[in-house]
């Protein structure tokens, strides 16, 4: 309990009363609305495990993935059982945030980690995630960020009136305290929550020299230890259904960086036919299985733009879950265009499983930008016409809206509309909203 | 099942036609609401279906199928449906050998593409019983979907190999039906998979496409629907006529409509 008592110090009950769930875990810690609202029989008897809610579309088990903007973008966050892969950007900058932001929201939650990388020691990947905005803190700072705006946004209301319309991205943290967090980049994780949390890291040098003696089998070598390293883990922490589980149930949530990168001895990052061609997709094949049959969630970071071989990686694609996309403009065109300056790159949600249902819900908004900002990685419709005037007289026309006559404009536009996001960014929704009336 | 989806079809499930092979395909959308649909149709017509599932698992197919009308679990336990659940048997296989062959042996296999586990697993299925329980009415095997076949190692002529296989006994031998789901990779010029389905094209007496909109996407239109069928006995017109709808998909039902004439739209 040394974790909560470290961190509950100043904070008011709620702040504390998350980290002390992910000690403890037990019912006082939960949410009623989920519960009483019951969407669905097959989980209300997992609804007790901490850090998750089941969905209202299909009954599933939810995860957050430690980004609420992103879990609302994936229909409520990742489900229990699925796979979500991210395909790196190009430089490989942004993706390690979110591969970051869904172990550390494992660690605030309780749940199990398993981190497996061939790059980085798995302790010292631990050591770099960023540090939970509790509601207290998270509270200071964001005073702190709306009276450097304060000014500008009292002026500029009358700019950014007609954006409450559109969708936010950046929605709902009170009701989601639970569930997803918001994270602070800029400073690393308390020590203790670390040392409170359990932990398996799997680091492919130090398993790879141990005995080679295996039975021939197309998977390679590295793909075989790690699969093998995580059924070992789900069956005797009893993360399977069918192992009974001597204490309170819990999520294992998996990590794995890098996938398919040279690192893990794939040759397909650079030869478009080779031998191994299925290694990757036979290992995710297995994978899927174990999940689906056990109570966990695994995230992936794929260097899909190093992969020679398109065919690999839509068959990659066909055997994840959620897969998302991350375009840094670093090194591209689009880095010095006026259009793309208020942000860092694109975010692709390039699929959405379907879950026991015929229904996949795509999201309506498909312009998705993210910005990196001081503390926060953020989600934001990316918005391409921003003159009032202009955008109605293109709905008209049915014209897409064209960049050449919004650049003088964009500028005042978007610093409007980013403090509006900041607002419920850090747990103020009611100001976020009301603070817009005039 | 989708009483549209029969209504262009020309079925219903009191008369199926049988001796078929049924090739579903898809590009740039997700065709496994045809997998769904002929899935409780073939329950519902009273057919022994044999389900070969190697995308998802039983309960996500069970779940679908209650909204549909059909239950899954019951059709198991009254002998109607053998599912295999190819995700947890790839787990058993890999990592708890067994002394029997299990109809995914290939996976464990060094040179992979050996069908013939799968095959024989099929056979034993859909074997005609020797008329003492309930008859079923006829064999259908349903392959959700080959593409992955592929993804897992096995090689284009393999697979076409167990299809053709398939259609001699199941089809051919014992009147039944054969429907096979493959992706359509587009783009991606995956070669084997293209094998794959031009292959397998060649054979079917029925195709049914679903793709993606050539211009994006539209939240009520979910795409189009190709229906293609190639009946050698029936006069030149009506050989290889092609049709095409456009479909939403909704909570349980799918609606199709004309090209163009979505209700959204009009």
């Amino acid at each position: 309990m040394a974790a909560a008592a470290t961190c509950s110090t100043g904070t008011r009950s709620t702040g504390s009363v998350v980290v002390a769930a992910s000690r403890n875990s037990v019912t006082s810690f939960q949410r009623r609305g989920p519960r009483a609202s019951g969407t669905d029989s097959g989980c209300s008897r997992l609804v007790s495990i901490a850090g998750t809610r089941p969905s209202v579309r299909n009954g599933q088990l939810l995860v957050s993935t430690g980004l609420p903007a992103l879990d609302q973008l994936l229909g409520g966050g990742l489900a229990v059982g699925t796979v979500l892969l991210i395909e790196e950007d190009k430089y490989n900058i942004y993706s390690p945030l979110l591969f970051k932001y869904f172990l550390a929201e494992g660690i605030v939650t309780g749940h199990t980690l398993l981190v497996a990388s061939a790059k980085e020691d798995p302790a010292d990947i631990l050591q770099e995630l960023p540090a939970p905005l509790l509601d207290d803190n998270c509270k200071k700072e964001c005073d702190e960020d709306i009276y450097n705006h304060k000014t500008e946004s009292n002026i500029k209301m009358k700019i950014a009136w007609r954006y409450q319309l559109l969708p936010k991205m950046e929605a709902r943290p009170v009701s989601s305290s639970r569930f997803g967090h918001y994270y602070d980049v800029s400073k690393r994780i308390p020590q203790e929550l670390i040392e409170a949390s359990k932990w398996h890291g799997f680091f492919l040098p130090e398993k790879i020299s141990s005995t080679l003696n295996l039975e021939p089998c197309s998977l390679s070598h590295s793909y075989i230890k790690l699969l093998q390293f995580i059924q070992n883990i789900i069956y005797e922490e009893g993360f399977d259904g069918s192992n009974p589980q001597k204490k309170q149930k819990n999520i294992l949530r998996i990590g794995i960086q890098n996938l398919g990168s040279p690192l893990w001895g794939d040759d397909i990052c650079w030869t478009e036919n080779c031998d191994s061609n299925h290694s990757l997709t036979k290992f995710l094949y297995m994978l899927r299985g174990l999940l689906r049959s056990s109570l966990s969630a695994c995230i992936i970071t794929v260097p899909t733009h190093l992969i020679q071989n398109k065919a690999i990686i839509a068959r990659v694609t066909n055997l994840s879950d959620t897969v998302v996309g991350l375009e840094s403009f670093i090194g591209s065109e689009k880095e010095t265009n006026p259009l793309y300056k208020d942000y860092h790159g694109l975010i692709h949600i390039r699929q959405i499983p379907q879950l026991n249902n015929l229904i996949y819900d795509v999201s309506d908004v498909k312009d998705l930008a993210f910005k990196l900002k001081r503390k926060l990685f953020t989600i934001e419709v990316f918005l391409r016409a921003t003159s009032d005037a202009f955008l109605k007289q293109k709905e008209r026309l049915h014209l897409p809206p064209d960049l050449s006559d919004t650049v003088s404009r964009s500028s005042k536009q978007d610093l409007a509309e980013s403090t509006k996001l900041l607002g419920p960014g850090c747990g103020m929704t009611a100001r976020g909203k009301k603070h817009l009336d005039f | 099942m989708f009483p549209e989806l029969n209504n262009l079809l020309n079925t219903t499930p009191d008369q199926t036609e049988q001796g078929k092979l049924t090739l579903l395909c898809d590009a740039k959308t997700d065709g496994s609401f045809l997998v769904h649909h002929f899935l409780s149709f073939y329950l519902k017509a009273n057919c022994k279906v044999c389900f070969v599932a190697l995308i998802q698992s039983f309960s996500h197919y069970n779940i679908v199928g209650q909204k549909l009308g059909v239950s899954l679990t019951t059709a198991r336990e009254c002998g109607q449906l053998v599912f295999l659940e190819g995700l947890k048997s790839a787990v058993d296989v890999f990592f708890r050998p067994q002394e029997e062959p299990h109809p995914l042996q290939f996976l464990r296999e060094a040179n992979s593409g050996n069908l013939q586990p799968l095959y024989e697993f099929v056979q034993e299925a859909l074997k005609p019983m020797d008329s003492g329980e309930a008859a079923w009415r006829c064999p259908v095997l349903l392959v959700d979907d080959l593409s992955v076949l592929l993804s897992l190692g096995v090689g284009a002529v393999a697979v076409l190999d167990f299809i053709h296989y398939c259609r001699a006994t199941v089809c051919r031998e014992w009147k039944g039906n054969v429907v096979a789901l493959v992706h359509d990779s587009g783009d991606a010029e995956d070669e084997e998979n293209d094998i794959l389905l031009n292959g397998l094209g060649h054979q079917s007496h029925l195709i049914l496409r679903a793709e993606g909109l050539a211009t994006g996407f539209c939240k009520d239109v979910h795409g189009q629907l190709r229906i293609l069928w190639r009946r050698p006995s029936e006069p030149t017109a009506q050989r290889d006529r092609s049709l095409t709808y456009q479909y939403k998909i909704q909570d349980k039902n799918v609606s199709f409509f004309a090209k163009g004439m979505s209700p959204a739209v009009l």
